[in-house]
């Protein structure tokens, strides 16, 4: 884990696969998964749940609110989402509104590769700034926030930040995917919900 | 308009879960009842784009939200709610404080905006003018919910 101190030295970055594959190892059967953006591309690779949901098409912003949601309403099981920076960007008030809602079985895993990969790896205002995503959530109140860039860390670390008090926010920094970032997911999103509603409502009963 | 412990009380009647909301000045007389509610939970939220997806959240997870925002904070939330109701087909409802509608003459833009922008995103809404109209919120929301399809009520805003 590294402190936030600005660097002048080139950054760096996790293969975002090996980042997310560490999370993959570490899900529980009856934790949620949302993700959006790049790592809706990834996490299918490597897992396929009933309890995933990859938010595409999505809003702007708007994964990290989705899984808000779904947290308080489930708030017996822990929810993970995985958000981009330019993402997070676009809605940071969202940071805010968790702890306001006092909602405790949140993970929020910011990966961030500094750029909007999607629409060809532009960078972000963040990214420009250099923004200190765990000052932020460290400001707003979080109370476990971690930052790793390197993958050796992240995976001696991961586990036990999993299981640190919530909601807990993860800030990866990742490198960017110059090719094949298109996201093809294994369903569309109605069939997602409708087994992920199923799936909720059956161990409700 | 609706009092504080009146809109709870139709909102428990409802089985409404959690209000999702930013207040105006005609929802936020109902912030002391809805956060003394047993029944309900208030969720406060930075900006209305975040209401919508919370109350996806909410209820794909089971629950049964509201979303309490302005016609300002509609407008601001546009993509937020395509999304929701759209692209994960949820039959969300809103009551939205539709700003000086009272007023006579108002030049404010909101006003004019806010029939337009509901017709345009095709959701089904009843407008609450007076006390006369009041029955309408309960009504078009068992209509709604019935139906499995998102709605909305227009409660009229600028003169108390």
């Amino acid at each position: 884990m590294i402190d936030g101190t600005k660097t002048t030295e080139p950054r760096l970055r996790m293969p975002v696969g090996d980042a997310i594959d560490v999370l993959v190892g570490l899900r529980q059967d009856d934790d949620v998964v949302i993700t959006c953006m790049g790592s809706s591309r990834e996490w299918p690779r490597r897992c396929d749940h009933v309890l995933d949901v990859h938010h595409v098409p999505s809003t702007m912003g708007g994964t990290v609110p989705l899984a808000l949601g779904v947290a308080l309403a489930q708030p017996q099981r822990r929810v993970h989402v995985l958000t981009g920076d330019g993402s997070l960007l676009m809605n940071l008030g969202v940071l805010v509104t968790i702890i306001a809602s006092g909602a405790k079985n949140l993970t929020i895993v910011v990966v961030d590769n500094g750029v909007y990969e999607i629409t060809g790896g532009q960078r972000t205002a963040g990214a420009a700034a250099e923004v200190d995503f765990a000052g932020l959530a460290r400001s707003v109140g979080f109370p476990h926030v971690a930052h790793f860039r390197d993958l050796t860390d992240w995976r001696r670390r991961a586990a036990e930040v999993l299981a640190s008090t919530g909601p807990r926010f993860i800030w990866l920094e990742v490198e960017p995917q110059r090719e094949d970032y298109l996201i093809k997911l294994p369903r569309p999103l109605a069939e997602q919900l409708v087994r992920f509603q199923r799936t909720l409502a059956a161990e409700g009963e | 308009m609706f009092q504080g412990e009146e809109i709870v009380a139709i909102l428990v009647e409802l089985g409404v879960t959690h209000v999702v909301w930013v207040p105006d000045s005609a929802l936020g007389p109902w912030e002391e009842a809805l956060e003394s509610s047993p029944s309900i939970e208030l969720i406060r939220v930075c900006r209305e784009g975040e209401a919508w997806p919370i109350a996806a959240g909410l209820m794909l997870g089971g629950k049964t939200p509201l979303v309490a925002i302005q016609t300002t904070g509609l407008f601001e939330s546009g993509d937020a709610l395509r999304n929701a109701i759209f692209d994960f087909d949820l039959p969300l409802f809103a009551i939205v404080g539709a700003r000086s509608w009272l007023v006579e003459n108002s030049t404010d833009s909101a006003k004019r905006f806010a029939r337009p922008v509901l017709d345009a995103w095709g959701i089904d809404y009843r407008l609450i003018e007076s006390d006369d109209d009041k029955p309408r919120l309960a009504e078009h929301y068992r209509r709604c919910r019935q139906a499995g399809k998102p709605g909305a009520v227009l409660v009229a805003e600028g003169r108390m």
